[in-house]
């Protein structure tokens, strides 16, 4: 598997000096890959800590988006609200995981009430709430905001580079610079800290975890609130070339579900190469094979989760479970 | 006045009585060992004193004060550390991770280096140190049941409670888990309760031996009276009491 991943990667770059657009390709895919990347890792934190998958991840990024266009509305500077909407984005995700427990709790409570017995079912009816939420953050957003396209400012100048013959936009490198940086960070954060090898911990046998000290609660709230700042990141950075507007995220999420599988669903290494994967694979497809039309984009994307889940339905980087019963 | 007192506890699932008016005190310095057929309900009195259970009527104490207000994360900042029967070790950490998350839980205050340094002992002191930093996923279940064992002693509790420790071991294993049961109490000042089915390893450690079953105590007292006792030998099938582990 590596040994496929470093052929690919000598490939890409044998390529990229005997083309320029073949490098200028290659880099606008890592670009777009980097936000899959993103929002396909913000997926499998979530997953991996509470085995839930969160339908609502990419409203929530379209959500948080619409809320840095309001604070810069309100003449705040690119950076000042980029930072305070990952403030507000990771209360929201921390805030979602409580909306979502409290509403699994008053069904159980009120289904005791009435005299139903019905077994667990927790984490399906978490997954259902956050559909539910996908909705509501969608409605919420095109209401408060209405939904017009809006443009949004981009953090790098959209002016290229050039090395060589090659131009490169200046914004396709920092969004990989951003996306790999946050994705360092985390990394760092879960191998190095105390708190990131507790919520490994939590998330991994969470009554084991429990009864070596770790809050257990608290850890995976703090993963949902991670995800979101995650989620936010992509949204920012895509935003400039999609432009804003509701329904911004719906096919970036369907990318990042794809990528996140392709990588398999629990690895959070695998969900960020799924997703450069992916972006580079799109994007050279597009450039180089006449009939995959940007239409045809999509499709491309899901026949490839199809494929991955015929051949190796564990991802790339998966491990097979074996549970003892 | 032992360090911890179970008093009257008791515990139901929908009809079934698991504990049925459990009466247990484990002294200071003591080991204590919690035996008794399948179903007897010595794993269920472990949740209840590590919290994961809230019995509905008794009263558990630890060091004289009760623990049935206390969550079961802060169970560990008592002093109480456990293992489980089927290991619940973290399996894609390391060996040395593992131990460093039960080393987290005594650690306010100290630097990094120092917990590390800590948890690196107590892998020498389980003789693991040697495989500090392979993952825990793929490592036999004897030594799983040693990972798991460091996390509990990282954590430097005052009572340590074993859920079948021996499980899995050949009997040389046992043997050697015996001595090293003595050598935490003598050496570390632990105080143990220890369920397990191995006849012979608890009658050797332990101080006092507590029998369960059916939810109920039959039993109590020094492993030679427990040894005699006519209701122990007949809860056992009236069989040998040295039956090996089912």
């Amino acid at each position: 598997m590596v040994l496929l991943l470093a052929a690919a990667c000598v490939a890409l770059v044998i390529g990229s000096l005997v083309s320029d657009q073949f490098a200028e390709q290659t880099v606008a895919g890592l670009a777009t890959g980097g936000i899959f990347g993103s929002l396909a890792l913000a997926l499998v934190l979530i997953y991996r800590a509470t085995e839930v998958i969160n339908f609502a991840q990419g409203q929530m990024a379209m959500f948080t988006t619409y809320i840095a266009w309001q604070l810069m509305q309100w003449g705040i500077g690119y950076w000042g609200a980029f930072v305070l909407t990952l403030g507000i984005a990771f209360a929201g995700g921390v805030a979602l995981l409580a909306f979502a427990l409290g509403a699994v709790f008053v069904r159980d409570w009120t289904f005791e009430r009435m005299g139903i017995k019905q077994a667990g079912g927790g984490v399906i009816a978490v997954v259902i709430v956050t559909i539910g939420m996908l909705i509501l953050l969608e409605g919420a957003a095109a209401w408060i905001w209405s939904p017009e396209i809006k443009s949004f400012p981009s953090a790098f100048p959209t002016r290229p580079i050039r090395v060589g013959g090659v131009a490169f936009s200046i914004q396709d490198l920092g969004t990989i610079g951003v996306a790999l940086g946050s994705v360092v960070v985390l990394w760092v954060f879960f191998q190095f800290t105390k708190v990131g090898l507790a919520m490994r911990a939590a998330a991994l046998r969470p009554f084991a975890a429990r009864l070596v000290g770790v809050r257990v609660n608290a850890m995976l709230a703090l993963g949902w609130g991670l995800a979101a700042v995650l989620g936010a990141i992509a949204g920012l950075m895509i935003a400039p070339t999609i432009f804003l507007q509701p329904t911004m995220m719906d096919t970036i999420l369907i990318y990042a579900f794809a990528a996140a599988v392709l990588g398999g669903i629990e690895s959070p290494a695998g969900a960020v190469v799924g997703g450069l994967a992916l972006g580079v694979v799109l994007n050279l497809l597009g450039t180089y094979v006449h009939f995959v039309t940007s239409e045809l984009r999509l499709p491309v994307a899901l026949g490839m989760l199809l494929i991955v889940l015929l051949i190796k339905p564990t991802g790339l980087f998966g491990h097979r479970v074996v549970r003892k019963v | 006045m032992g360090l911890l007192s179970m008093r009257e506890v008791r515990l139901r699932f929908g009809g079934i009585v698991a504990l049925d008016n459990v009466s247990l005190e484990v002294d200071e310095g003591r080991i204590v060992g919690l035996i008794g057929p399948n179903g007897a309900g010595k794993t269920t009195a472990f949740n209840v004193i590590t919290r994961l259970y809230r019995p509905d009527e008794g009263e558990v104490e630890f060091d004289g004060k009760s623990l049935l207000r206390t969550p079961p994360y802060r169970i560990v900042k008592h002093g109480i550390a456990r293992t489980f029967q089927n290991v619940e070790v973290f399996p894609t950490m390391t060996v040395l991770e593992n131990v460093l998350v039960g080393a987290h839980a005594s650690s306010r205050f100290e630097p990094e280096h120092r917990v590390r340094t800590r948890a690196e002992e107590t892998l020498e002191l389980v003789g693991l140190r040697a495989l500090a930093e392979r993952p825990a996923v793929g490592l036999p279940f004897g030594t799983l049941k040693r990972v798991e064992l460091a996390r509990a002693l990282a954590s430097q509790p005052r009572l340590l409670l074993l859920d079948e420790p021996a499980g899995g071991l050949n009997h040389e294993e046992v043997e050697e888990l015996g001595g090293f049961i003595r050598r935490l109490r003598d050496e570390l000042k632990l105080t143990v309760l220890l369920v397990e089915h191995h006849m012979s390893l608890v009658m050797k450690v332990s101080d006092w031996v507590h029998v369960l079953n059916f939810g109920r105590t039959i039993a109590s007292g020094t492993p030679a009276e427990v040894q005699r006792d006519p209701t122990v030998i007949e809860a056992y099938l009236g069989g040998e009491i040295d039956a090996p582990a089912a």
